[in-house]
């Protein structure tokens, strides 16, 4: 299974990337373990910049910008 | 360039609406049309450009060129300058931050960067050369720049580190190495779709601010006397910078809403320099990024930031009543 984390703090284009990442399941009838990662010390061992940050299985996707829903899905079918 | 957009709105007010073009309501309302046409396209534009810019020099490159190069004492420039051409996100301000300092790149340039990040934005820019011309614009643009490198480099000479929140501490005794940035090699033309797209996603995501902030100028426009702020303020009494600017902290607005408004204020007679000083007070200080601030700094230190950059918006609008 899928781990899938949306890191930001809580803006309105982290929300936005989270529910995206959701309705892009939904649409593909993936199952993921999709997880909010809020918290900034945490969001800081990734070593990132811009948020908000895709991660598919602990890997940054798609970092500063909100994620596609038809994007999520390409990258959920590689 | 922009003429056609004035016939459409004539004729569409005017004409198809029938509205007498004398009438208040119909300036107000053709007004409106205008500048909202002329905004959102010179919107689209100046994003898109940017997110040209932004396509070959992303924010891991500057932070590499900031930590690699010797720069003798321009670092601090740089800095500003990347923080004007760096999409803004209040979000992204810790981790930027943190992203920095734990790359070893020290904490005035980093603030050099936080400073400009917010006051230069591509947004304000567009809707400065919309709303006040290219000229204005350049000056807006200039003196932020400068603001953040003053700022930068004054905060630097002080000894901050203690102020940092004890987990950013650990972060600064152990400096991660640094992760090598690897650019992703495409054409344009493969990058264009995705510039694109993300120019008409920020452009949407700040249109309603767009049209409110213009919707409340074009009744100004209509309604408020000639030269009525003028009375109150245009008098180069030296209280009104500095009030605009304690004014403009609280008020978070971001540019898109903010400039069709200031812009009416400037043509009713408020000064070009006490109205640039309230919008960079506006838009480069927030509380909600102070709240953010927060958990990387003691408020003994957003303090001393905040203090800093308002005293020299402060300075900023001063000079600029005096030479505009």
């Amino acid at each position: 299974m899928k781990e899938i984390k949306v890191l930001g703090p809580g803006c309105p284009k982290c929300k936005t990337t989270y529910s995206n990442v959701l309705e892009a399941l939904k649409q593909t009838n993936i199952e993921a373990n999709v997880e909010k990662v809020e918290d900034i010390e945490e969001m800081m061992k990734y070593n990132i910049l811009m948020t908000p940050v895709l991660m598919i299985d602990e890997e940054i996707k798609i970092k500063g910008r909100i994620a596609q829903v038809n994007e999520i899905i390409e990258l959920l079918k590689k | 360039m922009f003429d056609w957009i004035q016939h459409f709105a004539d004729w569409l007010i005017y004409s198809v609406f029938g509205i007498a073009a004398d009438s208040h309501l119909g300036t107000a309302l053709n007004f409106f049309v205008y500048d909202t046409l002329k905004i959102l396209i010179l919107l689209f534009l100046i994003v898109f450009l940017m997110g040209i810019v932004n396509a070959y020099l992303p924010i891991e490159k500057l932070k590499n060129f900031l930590n690699r190069k010797k720069l003798y004492g321009l670092e601090y420039f740089f800095a500003s300058v990347f923080g004007a051409i760096t999409p803004f996100c209040s979000c992204s301000s810790v981790p930027l931050f943190i992203g920095f300092v734990q790359g070893g790149i020290p904490l005035g340039v980093t603030f050099a960067f936080l400073i400009t990040s917010p006051l230069v934005n591509e947004v304000a820019i567009a809707m400065f050369i919309g709303m006040f011309g290219l000229q204005a614009t350049l000056i807006y643009a200039a003196s932020g720049i400068l603001l953040g490198t003053i700022g930068g480099w004054l905060l630097g000479k002080f000894n901050l580190e203690p102020l940092l929140s004890d987990w950013v501490k650990k972060i600064l005794e152990n400096k991660m190495q640094q992760s090598e940035y690897e650019e992703a090699k495409l054409t344009f033309r493969q990058r264009l779709p995705e510039i694109t797209r993300g120019a008409w996603e920020i452009v949407k995501g700040v249109v309603l601010y767009v049209i409110i902030g213009i919707a409340i100028g074009a009744a100004m426009h209509g309604y408020v006397p000639e030269n009525f702020f003028g009375q109150y303020l245009g008098g180069g009494q030296w209280w009104t910078v500095p009030l605009a600017v304690l004014v403009g902290i609280p008020m978070y607005a971001n540019a898109a809403g903010v400039i069709p408004v200031i812009q009416v204020f400037v043509a009713k007679g408020v000064p070009l320099g006490t109205a640039l000083a309230f919008m960079m007070a506006t838009v480069g200080l927030s509380i909600p990024e102070a709240t953010l601030l927060k958990k990387v700094m003691s408020l003994k230190l957003i303090a001393i930031y905040f203090g800093i950059v308002a005293f020299f918006i402060i300075f900023s609008g001063f000079l600029f009543n005096l030479i505009l």
